[in-house]
């Protein structure tokens, strides 16, 4: 093990080991940590200037309260929760098919397409952006979810099937094979041998899709506007327009903002970093 | 061919290994072809327009490119983009820092890796904005800890000459997160035994990591490397946030002046937006080539 355990090293270091880890985590998430100390003051501290002094009174319940009951952040939510779920579901459903047929057949142009899919998702989002907007427009999609989860499925098909693909190559090949020699129709070796196998990929792809898209901001302000369809990225710029100066409200929105994705990795951790660090390790 | 073999061909063709992988592949290429892969294309042939985005396209040749030469705008842009393609592979030996302090198995360490990539898994909005805050020049942490250690306080997204690398910083912080657990999952792989081993012939420190511990994290490093460099070019949201472009359009990105253009409240101009994004993909393609061709020879070994 690199660095050398701090167990075999002499007491003192290993007391000074456990007094720097809270206080590094501590300086790494400051900016955070200010930003939910902001969101339990009152109104009162920032009109007085009071911006890092002890809170005069703690209003965690008034602040977040407003956000959820008084402010358009609930509808926010709900869109995003309305594009990234379905997102994930397409997304991940079309890769296990391309993964499949990339994954276990040979036939010419295979590497070829897994290059076109590899590739196309590293593009910048803008040679995309007037072409798959006009295309929305044209199919009378602008500004609805629909167009979005559209937009969203395809691009992140991309990297899925990346994922998919190498996880489906790394499985034992010879589980296809005996099926086949026993006669198994293909559709239902995909479905019966190797969709049960593929269950961790398909989890470390929800949780990661999930992350991508509920954090995309760049295709919600270029195909959604308005508090109807657009998603909690965009929405708490135009959350902030309306509490303009009211730093605490503020704060507590950013905070719920960001949360889902947080709570998503902290119930599926494992899931999200076999996802996130696939091919790093071999 | 007799009658007989070709019969026997003719129906595995239909169930089997020729046309199966086609019908599985159908969706998923039909949605990349059509939001992908043609739009690509498309955005190339638009660079060749002058376009409101409303009527008809007017032909124009290579204008747009000719006036992106002399476009002060586009320069600043292309300047930034180098600036944060630099900049932002700090990410990589910062991140393996962390990585190093962290790969330990005190108690409550899994809690503490967690808390280091929580910065990561929050939206780019969020961070813009949390970021934006603690560089605020009346009441921001930054200022409020520099005046207390006896500086003078900085505006740090007001000053043109700062704000790009200000917002680099912040971008760097989730960029670091994910270098950290690429590097701790590849910490976990390598061989103890060689460490031991290095370790009886009297390496340690900044040898062992260079000779033998680096060496077997380069897997890790080349996934570094390219999510950094895409992420580089990808900034957007840090700077729609954080400053809109601004002071003065000094703080633009391609990514960011390209969409600027596009959809501008002073008229749509789609022609020369493409032709920006077209740039933009022109230096990514540098990229994209050498990471598909690392791939490609890693295909070519035996599996």
């Amino acid at each position: 093990m690199f660095p050398k355990p701090i167990h075999r090293s002499a007491a003192h270091w290993q007391v000074f080991y456990q007094g720097m880890l809270p206080l590094v985590m501590i300086l790494w998430l400051l900016p955070l940590i200010a930003v939910a100390i902001f969101s339990i003051k009152p109104a009162v501290d920032f009109t007085n200037g009071n911006y890092w002094g002890w809170p005069s009174s703690f209003e965690a319940v008034e602040n977040y309260g407003k956000v959820f009951f008084a402010s358009d952040m609930p509808q926010y939510l709900l869109n995003s929760i309305y594009i990234t779920i379905p997102t994930v579901i397409g997304a991940v459903a079309l890769s296990c098919m391309t993964g499949f047929a990339l994954g276990v057949y040979k036939f010419k142009g295979n590497l070829l397409i897994f290059f076109f899919f590899v590739a196309g998702n590293f593009v910048p989002f803008q040679i995309l952006m007037v072409p798959v907007r006009t295309l929305t427009l044209d199919m009378g999609l602008y500004n609805t979810k629909t167009g979005l989860v559209l937009f969203h499925i395809a691009f992140q098909t991309g990297f899925c099937t990346l994922f998919m693909r190498n996880f489906i190559r790394a499985l034992p090949f010879e589980l296809v094979e005996a099926a086949r020699v026993e006669g198994v129709a293909e559709w239902r070796i995909f479905w019966f041998v190797v969709l049960p196998l593929v269950r961790p990929a398909i989890a470390a792809l929800s949780v990661l899709v999930f992350t991508f898209i509920w954090n995309d901001y760049f295709w919600a302000i270029v195909l959604t506007q308005g508090v109807e369809n657009t998603p909690v990225t965009s929405g708490i710029t135009s959350f902030n327009g309306q509490y303009r100066a009211a730093y605490h409200l503020m704060s507590a929105g950013s905070i719920v903002a960001a949360l889902p994705p947080v709570m998503m990795f902290f119930a599926m951790q494992k899931h999200f970093i076999a996802g996130l660090t696939l091919g790093s390790v071999k | 061919m007799s009658a007989t073999t070709q019969h026997i061909k003719a129906k595995p063709l239909w169930n089997k290994q020729k046309l199966m992988p086609w019908l599985f592949l159908m969706p998923g290429i039909l949605f990349f072809a059509i939001y992908v892969i043609f739009p690509i294309f498309q955005s190339f042939n638009i660079s060749f327009y002058k376009w409101s985005g409303l009527g008809e396209p007017k032909y124009i040749g290579l204008k747009n490119y000719v006036k992106l030469f002399g476009d002060r705008a586009f320069e600043i842009s292309l300047w930034n983009n180098l600036k944060w393609l630099v900049l932002y592979l700090l990410a990589i030996p910062t991140g393996l820092a962390i990585a190093l302090f962290l790969n330990q198995t005190v108690t409550g360490i899994r809690l503490y890796k967690s808390l280091f990539f929580f910065p990561f898994v929050i939206s780019q909005v969020v961070v813009g904005l949390v970021f934006t805050w603690f560089y605020d020049p009346t009441f921001g942490l930054l200022n409020t800890i520099l005046t207390s250690l006896g500086f003078a306080p900085l505006n740090v997204l007001g000053d043109p000459t700062l704000v790009t690398y200000g917002i680099i910083l912040a971008g760097l912080w989730p960029q670091t997160a994910y270098c950290m657990i690429l590097y701790l999952t590849g910490l976990n792989t390598v061989d103890p035994d060689q460490v031991e081993a290095a370790r009886l012939d009297g390496a340690k420190g900044l040898r062992m990591l260079w000779y033998i511990i680096l060496p077997q994290l380069r897997p890790a490093t080349f996934i570094a490397f390219v999510v950094t460099v895409i992420g580089a070019l990808r900034s957007f949201d840090l700077v729609s946030i954080m400053t809109n472009g601004g002071p003065f359009g000094s703080s633009r990105v391609l990514s960011f002046y390209m969409f600027e253009k596009a959809l501008s409240e002073y008229g749509f101009r789609m022609g020369y937006g493409a032709a920006i994004a077209v740039v933009l993909f022109a230096i990514m393609m540098v990229f994209i080539v050498y990471f598909l061709r690392a791939m490609y020879k890693q295909e070519s070994e035996p599996r």
